[in-house]
């Protein structure tokens, strides 16, 4: 590694030990001056070239696909305008779609924000093998998405399925889990919740411990109790980090299409769509359709609603950050 | 892929943090400063959890153990001996050590490049002055936050003018740096590498290139591995663009479960079969690497 890294970089030289003589003005040492200056932008510039390329030239490209005809095989079309948008927006599948995307996103993100803190403030105790423990909640991360989909749609299965079974030996009936579009999305934000909540709750371990434990004792002293303790101090101390657990997990929430793509296996969220969700409605409509200019379209959207909603997270908690008194 | 943000902005102070936290720890007591062990609730408690985050893997190896009948002959609770018959099956029907070398490759090649590449571009932000430094890190930050997987399209029209679809370059290539990265390396390098260090060396004629591999990589060896571990999970686990840019014939491991699920849905003991192979690997990685993994975490969590 080390011989083609060189070979790579041919700019900056060794400073033969002439140049340490500081005012004579030799080559070497202008080199050594070229060394300084340059060598940053060097080192730095691989990760902005590839991102350019692969990052941020798609992103923008993605707009011009979408204004145009453009199909997968037949590639660019004639200018399109803003056709794509409207015929996107008139589209029941497209609100379809953005209903199941948020209908699933807010199933998983709740429920794991607040399993993970209880969670948490159950592991931030004086526990016996704490790594055991730890490592125990994180196991789910090591299972592929797509692994955990197969395994859930398998346990949500509307016939024989384990969930289902256990319903109606309590009396219950079977829930109709991959036809009724509400249970289909609990089926799925559980997938999410499975393989997120060990991740988050070490997340809020750590900004557990980082709470001064004085700050407890007095408590103590004062007489609160530990679920006093964890409502009034610890739940409040802990608030910057829920909105950056929110936050990031807004982007990649939206985004989702593991866990539905797998829920059953034609791939397309159900009969009538139940579970289709953004990303899918763009995979169904430049893949299977293959009509690039209208899954551009969608991306496009989506990337604005991630955006506003970004941008909506800021001013909340730059309002929340400004009321309460953490900083 | 969005399994790194997740730590993303946070990351900041890794170092520093973690150690202070180090030094809390051994004189913390529980959280209500008593130093008492906890009781049977709480080992209760977490025991429960902790059987909820194996279960779906158990059961998996369960079904996957019996035939195709077992469930609608009612609730199985101990493995059947047909395991080995259906991992057999899978490998007819999926081409799984293909899928499984691939994810292999990858993984690694691309965890390889990403710790490459943020180490170096995270040397140059921590420790070496140059003009707008502070507003281009600014702009890493900011990209962390663009959904680039939205790029998908354009991405795929330009791999097929390229030729690569079907290949795994195309997986490779816009996997090779992440901003993620080049933060997480920034904040790391910024504590744990002292200027004087740096200046040292350069005193005694050492070009930059050489500060950077004899005294910034040694520096962020800790961090470096961090960021390759997940970057390699990250890759493994990713589904999205490779099942949209890889052929059935030539897939990763997640892709191929997915094609197992389209060739075998009757039989779900195959399936389930598979999803228990495929994760063995990352098990294994876990076992070993799962303490790593847990600091990993926890480092990046402490809001920056």
């Amino acid at each position: 590694m080390a011989v083609t890294d060189r070979a790579l970089k041919p700019a900056p030289p060794r400073r033969p030990p002439s140049s340490k003589k500081v005012r004579r003005i030799t080559f070497s040492h202008r080199l050594s001056r070229w060394d300084v200056k340059f060598s940053p932008y060097l080192y730095i510039s691989p990760f902005f070239l590839l991102f350019a390329i692969t990052g941020l030239f798609p992103l923008g490209y993605t707009a011009w696909v979408s204004i145009h005809n453009w199909n997968l095989i037949g590639g660019q079309g004639e200018f399109a305008g803003l056709d794509n948008y409207t015929f996107i927006l008139s589209q029941p599948f497209f609100w379809n779609a953005v209903g199941n995307t948020f209908s699933i996103f807010l199933l998983s993100s709740v429920p794991q924000v607040v399993a993970a803190i209880v969670i948490a403030a159950f592991l931030d105790a004086n526990l016996r093998a704490k790594t055991f423990w730890r490592m125990g909640v994180l196991v789910p991360f090591v299972v592929a998405p797509v692994a955990v989909g197969l395994i859930f749609n398998n346990l949500f299965a509307d016939q024989f399925g384990l969930v289902n079974e256990i319903l109606r030996s309590l009396g219950f009936e079977g829930v109709r889990w991959h036809s009724d579009p509400t249970a289909s999305h609990m089926a799925i934000a559980t997938m999410v919740n499975f393989r997120w909540i060990g991740y988050n709750t070490l997340i809020f371990l750590a900004a557990m411990q980082a709470i001064p434990r004085d700050v407890y004792e007095s408590a103590a002293i004062d007489g609160a109790g530990r679920l006093r303790q964890f409502f009034s101090l610890t739940v409040p101390m802990l608030r910057p980090t829920v909105i950056f657990v929110v936050i990031t997990s807004t982007i990649g929430g939206l985004q989702i299409f593991d866990e539905p793509r797998v829920f059953d296996q034609y791939g397309l969220g159900g009969a009538d769509r139940q579970w289709q969700t953004l990303t899918m409605y763009i995979w169904e409509l430049g893949w299977g359709q293959r009509n690039f200019g209208r899954a551009s379209a969608v991306a496009w959207l989506l990337f604005l609603i991630i955006v506003l909603i970004a941008v909506l997270n800021f001013f909340i908690t730059r309002r929340i950050a400004n009321q309460g008194g953490t900083k | 892929m969005s399994s790194i943000p997740l730590t993303a902005q946070t990351a900041g102070k890794g170092a520093a943090r973690a150690a202070s936290r180090r030094g809390n720890r051994r004189r913390r007591k529980g959280p209500g400063g008593t130093g008492r062990r906890p009781g049977f609730l709480t080992y209760g408690f977490l025991g429960a959890v902790l059987l909820g985050s194996l279960f779906p893997l158990y059961w998996s190896f369960l079904v996957g153990s019996h035939d195709s009948t077992v469930l609608s002959r009612g609730i199985p609770l101990l493995p059947g001996g047909n395991f080995l018959a259906n991992a057999a099956q899978v490998l007819d029907s999926i081409p799984f050590w293909t899928a499984l070398g691939n994810s292999l490759l990858v993984s690694s090649v691309t965890a390889f490049s990403v710790v490459f590449f943020s180490t170096l571009a995270g040397f140059a932000f921590a420790k070496l002055k140059f003009k707008g430094s502070k507003w281009l890190l600014v702009f890493v930050i900011a990209t962390m936050a663009v959904p680039t997987q939205l790029g998908v399209v354009p991405l795929f029209i330009v791999m097929s003018r390229f030729g690569w679809t079907g290949s795994l370059w195309a997986v490779i290539i816009p996997a090779l740096v992440t901003a993620f990265g080049v933060f997480w390396m920034t904040q790391y390098i910024r504590d744990a590498l002292p200027d004087e260090l740096i200046e040292a060396v350069r005193v005694d004629g050492a070009s930059m290139i050489r500060a950077f591999w004899h005294v910034g990589l040694p520096a962020a060896r800790p961090a470096a591995a961090m960021l390759a571990l997940f970057t390699f999970m990250a890759t493994w686990t990713n589904f999205f663009w490779p099942f949209i840019v890889l052929d059935p014939s030539n897939p990763t491991l997640p892709v191929a479960l997915q094609l197992l699920q389209a060739a075998h849905f009757v039989d779900y003991s195959v399936v389930l079969a598979g999803a228990v192979l495929s994760t063995i690997p990352l098990l294994l990685v876990f076992v070993l690497a799962g303490r790593q993994l847990v600091s990993g975490i926890m480092q990046g969590a402490v809001k920056g």
